[in-house]
């Protein structure tokens, strides 16, 4: 029989820098710091190995690019939220390992190379995530970037990439998705003492589905993510795929002892801290519409069939 | 003090492909040339700049993309060096610009006072973005002139592209007014493509030519459709059917360059100098320019 991959855990965080720069200047951003460095600790007691970055806020074109840089340095400063302050970095990235997931992709169909250049622009939300998970770099990361264009299949055949890779390497893994939930923010600036989620419709919607992290059902959660997406995401792109990509990461089921740490709103969007640890017990799995997928075979040359 | 003007509109797409392919010392890539179509235009659009009097360029930028109101660049120099997050194989360009700060407080201030919500950007360490560079040093190589950099507030993703179009107008309107109060001259650059439906692969060898072509015919239909009518002087009727162009085409059009320009232009009704167009990586990119003077205004292609 084929072995698993061990992951250890996997977490949900928001990419917004308030917890990083200004965690003081609401009570709700203190939270999530809280619940940042909480995750920081039990990442240092886990003997992981490797810390494995799924960053919403990194759009890709070319296929999916992976940071491969040993020590990407630079000062960072957010497009909107500058005022805030910069945020200098300096991550210990796992080559080898990189490397191993763009083979790991390629194997599977999908276009994907990795990227190594002296001040190349990390994003905000892997900033955010790395400086709050790994402040010391204790343990190394890898990043890997969101394609604007891709959907559902090329998602989780990603996803089951990064499990080739992990599995390949007998790495202990933790595996971060960052993400909000709702992400409508307001479009003024605000006191922000008086941060909310933007609307009642977001914030039930981002209950509803921290009921199910909180369940543990992470598959359900990814079996819903065009839902999610049609209701509480504003287009950017054509669809919400964090949760594909952690489920299909994180082996596609149920079983978790899910742990909503923090929900609180981040200008307006929905910002949780959320920690899955694979279980032996599960809510079941359910009924699930879409197919799964284990190659991508791209866009099938739809275009060039003559079919019109 | 006589009143400022607008003496030229470019429409500049950025891909950073030019930039790449023209070789200059500040870039750190190196190419064996491409997309000669687009490069030669903008050489005969940065000549044809060089016999113009300005004071300032001010380019309204789809890659530096704000969600909470509009933002302007507000720091007399920045120096860096800007590393393309797509394509960090071909731009990663060494650059030290210099900002007419006084131009940008009093946009802000007229955008500000027609309700628009908005924000200077101070913080040194801000990294201009390549859609700025890209346009700014193929119109303006030399780089001797100061520039105004605006954010795209993404009206388009958080509301629809007829919001965005509304804002965007709102917006050009207010910056033409502070520009008249300035004194000033300027040129106004607004740096996108038109269709932008983008390849997710790329060749080895990005310049080889053999490789790059338009996404698809319906893109290319679209974006002919637009020079026509930017041929004929039909600028109110462009910006009209943006919206649907841009959810047609997935046009860089959303960012609302095109309209911001256009409105601060008061919607020329006048031919368009059109300078070249050619696909980029599958989008499809023009290089047109508005001149108000019917002395200089010419018929390029």
């Amino acid at each position: 029989m084929d072995e698993e991959p061990e992951i250890l855990f996997g977490i949900y965080c928001p990419p917004h820098p308030q917890p990083l720069l200004s965690p003081d200047e609401n009570s709700g951003y203190r939270k999530l710091r809280d619940s940042f460095e909480l995750c920081k600790s039990r990442i240092e007691e886990s003997g992981a190995d490797i810390i494995l970055v799924y960053s919403t806020t990194w759009p890709s074109i070319v296929g999916h690019q992976i940071q491969a840089h040993p020590n990407p340095t630079w000062t960072h400063v957010d497009d909107d939220f500058h005022y805030l302050g910069s945020m200098p970095y300096s991550f210990k990235i796992d080559t080898e390992f990189a490397n191993k997931y763009m083979e790991c992709c390629k194997e599977r169909g999908l276009h994907s190379r990795t990227v190594s250049y002296d001040g190349f622009p990390i994003d905000t939300g892997s900033i955010v995530a790395l400086k709050l998970l790994n402040p010391e770099n204790k343990i190394p990361a890898c990043i890997v970037s969101s394609n604007m264009y891709a959907n559902r299949a090329e998602t989780i055949v990603l996803g089951k990439a990064a499990r080739d890779a992990i599995k390949s390497q007998k790495k202990k893994a933790v595996v971060v998705v960052v993400s909000s939930l709702s992400n409508r923010m307001f479009t003024e600036h605000i006191d922000p003492s008086e941060d909310r989620i933007h609307s009642a419709k977001d914030d039930e919607w981002n209950k509803k589905i921290l009921e199910f992290f909180g369940d543990g059902r992470l598959e359900d959660i990814s079996q819903l993510s065009r839902d999610i997406h049609n209701q509480i995401r504003v287009s950017k792109v054509v669809a919400y795929k964090p949760a594909w990509w952690l489920a299909a990461t994180m082996g596609q089921h149920n079983n978790y002892d899910g742990e909503v740490l923090a929900y609180e709103a981040l200008h307006g969007s929905g910002g949780a801290v959320i920690m899955l640890t694979p279980s032996k017990g599960s809510v079941g799995d359910k009924e699930f519409d879409e197919d799964d997928v284990e190659y991508y075979h791209g866009d099938r040359e739809v275009l060039s069939k003559e079919i019109i | 003090m006589s009143k400022g003007e607008i003496v030229l509109g470019c429409l500049a797409p950025h891909p950073p492909h030019v930039v790449y392919a023209e070789n200059p010392e500040q870039n750190e890539a190196f190419a064996e040339g491409g997309w000669e179509t687009l490069r030669w235009g903008y050489h005969r659009l940065a000549r044809k700049l060089k016999n113009i009097d300005y004071d300032a360029m001010v380019i309204f930028t789809p890659h530096w993309q704000t969600y909470i109101g509009t933002h302007f660049l507000g720091l007399p120099k920045f120096k860096s060096k800007s590393v393309d997050p797509v394509f960090p194989n071909l731009f990663r360009y060494n650059y030290d610009i210099s900002v007419d700060v006084d131009l940008a407080e009093e946009m802000r201030s007229a955008a500000a006072e027609a309700g628009i919500i908005t924000k200077m950007m101070r913080n040194p360490d801000f990294r201009v973005d390549y859609g700025t560079i890209t346009s700014c040093h193929m119109l303006n190589p030399e780089w001797d002139k100061p520039i105004v950099t605006i954010s795209s507030n993404r009206n388009a993703h958080y509301y629809s592209a007829e919001v965005m179009n509304e804002q965007a107008g709102a917006l050009g309107e207010a910056c033409a007014k502070a520009i008249e109060n300035s004194g000033k001259k300027v040129v106004l650059i607004s740096s996108h493509s038109l269709s932008h439906r983008h390849f997710v692969t790329e060749s080895p060898l990005p310049e080889d030519m053999s490789r790059e072509h338009i996404y698809n015919h319906s893109q290319y239909v679209w974006d002919m459709k637009l020079v026509e009518l930017m041929r004929e002087g039909k600028m109110r009727e462009v910006i009209d059917i943006i919206p649907e162009f841009t959810e047609q085409t997935i046009a860089e059009t959303e960012a609302g360059g095109l309209t911001w320009m256009m409105a601060a232009m008061g919607f020329p009704e006048f031919s368009a100098e059109i300078y070249g167009y050619q696909s980029v990586i599958g989008t499809g990119n023009l290089i047109a320019a508005w001149d108000p003077n019917s002395k200089t205004r010419e018929i390029v292609l």
